[in-house]
């Protein structure tokens, strides 16, 4: 009586390199290939956690710093990756732009705060606040997320600036809860119980904050990395392409894009625990709409989507802007120019700090990499296709690309 | 493919319990009263096709049943179980594929990512490769491009993948909306010969439809629909031969 399908003994005539084809396309993360991933994660962040610290003690990066000052700028310039690659499954992966992200790496902190610090007086080992606070920080991108992301790109993009506004504003002025602008200090400071021979954690033993990031990030890496090629991936993929058309193939999309939200919220959350474990202090101006506009250029400036290039591109831009504009100064200093005027202007380059102008700097990278190369320094091979493969036109058929075109496919 | 032992034309059904029923359906987009009490059938088999000028609420009434579109008023079932206001993703686990508007394939995927979504919600993993066989048997076409980005495929391409796509969810029933739009007389014709292949292989069709001619050449019944109300139905032949409808659609 139904109408199904009747399928018929089709398979008997398979072609051999279709049926590869076929097998190869439809499960394309084996629990080979996934362990296989993992490990490569592995071996690349033990190696970078070996080569950073050996780079520099040469030159010129020896002459701008000891080990142990580049040591400690790296251990902060991990949690911009990690900040990085998190909301990259917000923006790159699922599509959505989120513009106030530093609230989930708020929530993370200010978790860390409540859970270990003389504030509250609880004192909770800091390896179990940083799955505390990625889940606290994860349920805050639920509550936000579960009302608003019915709303369509744009209008998103609105109430996440909000959120991102206001939670520091709650932070600042909810000060018997908080402490309003002082903010919580003393918080405790982790502890490996002198594991690795690395010592212990202090401000002035940068080493074993760098090996946690490390660790943070490579755990961060294996999980994002098997999330972009499961299944919930391939949703995030296809509702990015067309919402409608995603809910017609099955996939619920809010509960998809909840996940997205979730998930990117989580990885804040972590950030957050390990920047707030580092200060030993929070206070509401650490999150203000600068980290969140820093976080999304590293994304946009990386690669959206490829995972690699955001974790690269936060890393490099986050190193030029601490390291590269302080040494501009100084190199720019030492030559020695002498003062011009620029019309009523006078320019003295000696005596700019261009740390002053790090955003106005941002901004220009933006505006000249759209124009030259929207994808981003290190792009996914689907963006690229987005950006470069497809014109406008193709989107409604009748376009048809060469086959040297087709062999980039 | 297995056509020899597939049935062939259905007789219009006299009774029997129809796969799908619209009871006087009423939906709004704001204050715009798109659809004022449409009530129609499908039973199991058939093609039926919808018919009417633009803006007449074909695609409203495909969106409503989709899930897509709440009605005001009105009762939707399928197989007998009532699914009025089931969300769309829903829809899939039921047995009801959609091939949409516009097409919408995935431009930025390619033509076997495409398929794969098609086959998302799917539980039963071992009828798989039969399936994009049978898809890829039905429009050879797109065996030869599996790895071609979607968006760059030629307007009959993307029609084809939007099918195929919808195949791969496994329909008991196929909602397919304007299949022939925007596309070459000869593509047109290849189209809805497949989709008679499609049927006669025990997939339902409801085919939404501006080129009237064809779809009646294909459909056991039609329906037409004018702004937002059914005017006329009965077997396509009659409807072929009535002369109301040979004014207002089929140009003589
Ligand atoms: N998203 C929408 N918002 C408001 N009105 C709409 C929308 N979509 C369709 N309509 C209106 O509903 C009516 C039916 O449209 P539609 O179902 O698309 O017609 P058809 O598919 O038969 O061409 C038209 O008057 C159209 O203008
Ligand atoms: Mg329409």
């Amino acid at each position: 009586m139904t109408g199904h399908p009747t399928t018929g003994p089709a398979t008997g005539g398979t072609k051999p390199g279709i049926r590869q084809r076929l097998s190869r396309a439809m499960s394309p993360g084996t629990a080979f290939s996934a362990r296989h991933q993992s490990l490569t994660t592995v071996v690349t962040f033990a190696a970078i956690g070996i080569l950073l610290p050996v780079i520099v003690l040469l030159p010129p990066f020896s002459g701008f710093g000891t080990q142990n000052d580049w040591v400690g700028g790296f251990a902060d310039a991990g949690i911009f990756v990690l900040l990085a690659i998190g909301l990259n499954v917000v923006v790159g992966w699922a599509g959505l732009l989120d513009l106030g992200y530093a609230a989930f790496f708020a929530i993370g902190s200010y978790t860390y705060a409540y859970g270990a610090s003389p504030f509250t007086g609880l004192h909770i080992p800091f390896w179990f606040m940083l799955p505390i606070g990625a889940f606290v920080a994860a349920s805050f991108g639920i509550m936000l997320g579960a009302p608003t992301l019915r709303l369509r790109g744009d209008y998103l993009a609105i109430v996440t600036l909000g959120f991102g506004e206001i939670v520091p504003a709650v932070f600042l002025n909810a000060s018997t809860l908080t402490n309003g602008t002082n903010g919580i200090v003393g918080l405790d400071q982790p502890s490996f119980g002198r594991l690795f021979g690395v010592g212990d954690f202090g401000f002035t033993n940068p080493w074993p904050y760098f090996v946690t990031i490390l660790g943070i990030i490579a755990v961060a890496f294996m999980l994002l990395s098997r999330l972009e090629n499961s299944r919930l991936g391939r949703a995030w993929v296809a509702i990015r392409e067309d919402e409608l058309a995603a809910a017609s193939m099955g996939i619920n999309t809010v509960t998809t894009k909840l996940l997205a939200f979730a998930i990117g919220a989580s990885t804040a959350g972590l950030a957050g625990v390990y920047s707030a474990s580092k200060l030993s202090i929070v206070s509401p101006d650490q999150f203000n709409f600068t980290v969140s506009f820093t976080v999304l250029a590293m994304v946009v400036l990386g690669g959206m989507g490829n995972i690699w290039g955001v974790a690269a591109g936060a890393f490099l831009i986050f190193e030029l802007q601490s390291q590269g504009l302080k040494q501009l100064n100084t190199f720019i200093g030492g030559l020695g120019l002498p003062a011009f005027n620029l019309g009523p202007i006078t320019v003295d380059l000696a005596t700019i700090n261009f740390l002053n102008y790090q955003y106005l700097l941002y901004g220009l990278a933006l505006v000249l990499m759209m124009l030259l190369r929207p994808e981003g320094l290190f792009p996914s091979r689907r963006r690229r296709r987005e950006l470069h493969e497809l014109p406008d036109e193709a989107e409604r058929g009748n376009v048809e690309l060469s086959e040297a075109d087709e062999v980039e496919l | 493919m297995t056509t020899e032992n597939a049935p062939v034309r259905h007789a219009p059904p006299a009774d029997g319990q129809p796969m799908l029923r619209l009871t006087d359906i009423h939906s709004y987009y704001g204050n715009i009263h798109a659809l004022q009490g449409i009530s129609l059938d499908v039973f199991p088999g058939e093609i039926v096709t919808l018919l009417g000028a633009n803006g007449a609420g074909k695609t409203t009434t495909l969106r409503t049943i989709h899930g897509l579109l709440r009605p005001k008023r009105g009762a939707i079932e399928f197989e007998g179980k009532d699914i009025t206001g089931m969300p769309a993703h829903e829809h899939v686990g039921v047995g009801i594929g959609q091939s949409p508007e516009g097409r919408r394939i995935f431009g930025r995927m390619t033509v076997m990512e495409n398929l794969q979504m098609g086959a998302y919600s799917r539980k039963d993993k071992e009828h798989l490769s039969e399936d994009y066989e049978r898809v890829f048997e039905f429009f050879p076409r797109l065996r030869e491009r599996t790895n071609q980005a979607g968006g760059t495929l030629s307007g009959g391409e993307q029609q084809m993948l939007a099918i195929g796509r919808a195949l791969m969810t496994r329909p008991k029933l196929l909602l397919l909306d304007e299949p022939s739009m925007g596309l070459a007389p000869i593509l047109v014709e290849e189209i809805f010969s497949i989709m008679t292949d499609i049927n006669k292989q025990g997939t339902t069709i409801l085919l939404v439809e501006q080129n009237a001619l064809m779809a009646l050449g294909v459909a056991q019944r039609g329906y037409v629909l004018q702004t937002g109300r059914i005017v006329q139905s009965g077997p396509a032949q009659d409807l072929l031969n009535d002369p109301e409808v040979k004014r207002a659609y089929l140009g003589g």
